[in-house]
């Protein structure tokens, strides 16, 4: 269980938000929305452990976070590319975190040719999943996706995220979702979608398709036509 | 040929002509160095290209020397002016309050005239080669200083460098991975690019008398004698030292002009 | 008024140390854009959108290979670009918000702009034409809200009544309000006779303002089709890879292709 309590951050002593809590349960996706400028990714960062809320704490499983190993919750950053070294090769960028495992490889469609390759000499959606390729191999408990797929086109955000779906379950890794997009986080969240304002968060009931995915009106079934769907 | 090849064939030729001069001294031995009553004076002429001076000493062997010392000089004054830019650099990347020393006393160097600074501190520990490699040293590093500090300070900020501490990577891996195969190649490029303008100075503060004892084969010291010469019609012993020190000058600047050429992802490319 | 034939954009770059070698990140594009039309082009990122719009502003680096044909009202803007048309008769609104000098105050970037284009610099007025108040003539870019920047850089890119107008992502990072009210703007200056080209990856955002779609993937055009197509399952869109990028949307389908 991840614990966020009474939390509260800013920039030069302008609070963004105050009082945010909330829980989120290991194996679940939790929706995080707000207008432009709320504090969204700031929240995401300090539940990250990168930067320093002005009130309140962050507990996995009862405990705080110690610094100077693998963090326990680990945060994707909504440009892949700033967050690889433009001088490394993808082999250096995942050995950075260690050997992903094998399956993870193959789940994530890696192509082997690609880790010769330079983090600009690939495309958005490959690059988006080498980041969360990496992040997934310290072990983390928790994941933020802070608008990972936002830049992507319609597939292959929805493949990313039937990919997460999949290893949030199998892992058991409770993910924070941070995007503009409503509908997607209907979609994806059974924990719910909540919104950030200034005196914390609301939560919102969701307004179309939610949670489970049944991939074809038609009937067919998700797993036959070779396609996955997200359940909590 | 493409922007590369031309950079690498520039390198080429200005490295090769830098070692020449650098193993020249040994084997030219004495010659350039002992006076020869019997040839003094000569123009340009076969056997003595570059003339002979009023000692009759051959003046292409002489230059050689000469460059040969400007070499060491540099060598060591812009190796050390190197050493101060990166210890400022680190200094302004350990916290704010370092930052903002290091940041006075780089624009506090920068605000002296370049010169005046280079005469004062020579003159100050009695000139000679120590006084001038010193000299040389202190007045040379804020600029590099500046560089290496805004690269520093912007590899530190990319978010990669806080993936990897999320990852769990120490301090020390950050540093040595991330942080300094980003800065050595700014460095190197600073170092060869500071070469020419230490031996520039050099032989100008020699020149001004300033700088190295008249007894050594310097520059500076065969264009100072050159100029009681020039009223006599004997051009060739300023013209030709002269001219040599560009010459090793410009081979510097193609060096590292080439360097940086091969070295900076915007213009690799091209 | 744009007319693009068989565009081919690729970069040289080095294998090794000094083998060149030519990577295609366009290849074989033809669009043409009307006067009044907002033709959108979408596609994710890598998709080669940003490039397309900097090939039409003859703004690709210099290791750019650019083959095909450009051409702006009958003249070629390619191989050599002609002069006095980049920022007067085809305009760009950028894609970051760093575009504005960060040391001048929005009013005088503005008049700036307008200066440049060669027409009346009414501040106040273009200010409340984008429903902004006038006070945000004395701040300076880093004051502004996202919404708010975005909606300036879109009064400097208008200030000379471009002909062309290239928005790059101009609602990259907007929350649904600002995102609307932007493209709503845009749609509005295509009323008065411009053309504009509508880059972004945002599919369902643009259906209510383009014409038409284009649909870009990996450098090719994977397809036009008409804004009302996009309904129910897609079944009357032209091409399969638009149908699955309709299904793919979180409100539809959420599909992806197996």
């Amino acid at each position: 269980m991840l614990e966020a309590h009474d939390l509260a951050a800013g920039f030069d002593g302008r609070t963004l938000f105050d009082g945010v809590t909330f829980a989120l349960e290991s194996g679940r996706i939790m929706g995080l929305c707000g207008a432009s400028g709320a504090g969204k990714t700031t929240l995401g960062r300090v539940i990250a452990g990168l930067h320093r809320p002005s009130a309140g704490v962050v507990r996995i499983d009862g405990q705080q976070p110690a610094s100077g190993k693998a963090q326990p919750v680990q945060y994707l950053h909504q440009s892949p590319l700033a967050a690889m070294n433009p001088r490394w090769k993808i082999r250096c960028i995942l050995a950075e975190a260690g050997q992903p495992e094998a399956g993870l490889l193959t789940a994530f469609g890696v192509d082997a040719e690609w880790m010769g390759r330079f983090p600009h000499e690939l495309s958005g959606g490959q690059l988006q999943r080498i980041s969360i390729l990496r992040a997934l191999t310290a072990n983390p408990r928790y994941l933020i996706a802070d608008e990972i797929t936002a830049p992507l086109d319609p597939v292959s955000q929805a493949r990313i995220w039937h990919l997460l779906g999949q290893i949030a379950r199998s892992k058991q890794i409770g993910i924070l979702a941070i995007s503009h997009d409503r509908a997607l986080l209907d979609r994806i969240c059974c924990q719910g979608r909540f919104e950030l304002g200034q005196r914390g968060l609301i939560r919102h009931e969701a307004a179309g398709p939610v949670g489970v995915i049944d991939p074809d009106p038609a009937g067919r079934s998700a797993r036959s036509a070779g396609r996955t769907a997200v359940r909590c | 040929m493409n922007g590369r090849v031309g950079a690498l064939l520039a390198a080429l030729l200005a490295a090769m002509l830098i070692v020449a001069i650098a193993l020249a001294p040994a084997g030219l031995g004495e010659t350039g160095i002992r006076a020869d009553f019997a040839a003094r004076n000569l123009a340009p002429q076969s056997g003595h290209l570059f003339g002979t001076d009023q000692m009759g000493r051959d003046m292409l062997a002489r230059s050689l020397h000469g460059l040969a010392l400007s070499l060491e000089i540099g060598l060591i004054a812009a190796g050390l002016s190197v050493a101060i830019a990166i210890l400022m650099a680190t200094l302004s990347g350990l916290g704010r309050g370092t930052d903002r020393i290091a940041g006075f006393v780089t624009d506090a160097m920068l605000a002296m005239p370049h010169l005046m600074l280079l005469i004062l501190i020579s003159f100050a520990l009695g000139g000679g080669t120590a006084a001038v490699v010193i000299a040389v040293a202190i007045s040379h590093w804020p600029r590099l200083a500046r560089i290496l500090r805004a690269e520093l300070l912007q590899v530190a900020a990319a978010p990669y460098i806080e993936t990897s501490r999320a990852l769990g990577r120490s301090r020390v891996f950050i540093i040595r991975h991330h942080i300094l195969p980003h800065l050595l190649p700014q460095a190197l490029v600073g170092f060869l690019l500071m070469f020419p303008h230490a031996i520039l100075h050099e032989a100008g503060l020699t020149f001004l008398g300033f700088g190295l004892e008249p007894s050594r084969p310097a520059i500076g010291v065969m264009l100072t004698e050159a100029m009681r010469h020039i009223s006599a019609g004997r051009w060739w012993l300023a013209l030709f030292p002269g001219a040599m020190l560009l010459a090793l000058v410009l081979a510097f600047e193609t060096l590292g002009s080439a360097l940086r050429r091969l070295i900076t992802p915007r213009e690799a490319q091209c | 008024m744009l007319t693009i034939r068989d565009l081919s954009v690729g970069f040289r770059r080095y294998r090794g140390l000094f083998r060149h070698e030519e990577t295609s990140r366009l290849s074989g594009l033809n669009l043409t854009l009307d006067a009044g039309e907002v033709l959108a082009v979408i596609g994710g990122s890598g998709a080669g959108k940003s490039l397309l719009a900097h090939a039409i502003l003859g703004l690709l680096p210099p290791n750019a290979v650019l083959r095909g044909k450009l051409a702006f009202r009958g003249q070629a803007l390619n191989p050599v670009y002609p002069p006095a048309l980049r920022g007067r008769k085809i305009a760009l609104i950028p894609q970051q918000v760093s575009h504005l000098d960060p040391l001048a105050r929005t009013g005088a970037q503005m008049s700036w702009a307008a200066r440049r284009s060669g027409s009346a610099a009414d501040t106040t007025a273009r200010l409340a034409a984008l429903g902004l108040p006038p006070q945000v003539a004395q701040l300076f870019p880093d004051q502004l809200s996202g919404g708010m920047a975005r909606r300036v850089l879109l009064a400097m890119a208008e200030a000379g009544a471009p002909d062309l107008l290239i928005a790059d992502e101009p609602t990259a990072g907007l929350d649904p309000e600002n995102r609307d009210a932007v493209l709503r703007m845009l749609g509005e200056h295509a009323r008065r006779g411009a053309g504009i080209l509508l880059i972004t990856h945002d599919l369902k955002s643009v259906l209510p303002i383009a014409d038409r779609v284009a649909i870009l993937d990996e450098g090719r055009m994977r397809g036009i089709e008409f804004p009302r197509n996009f309904t129910g399952r897609g079944a009357e869109l032209t091409s399969s890879y638009a149908r699955d990028l309709w299904r793919a949307l979180p409100e539809n389908g959420f599909l992806t292709d197996a």
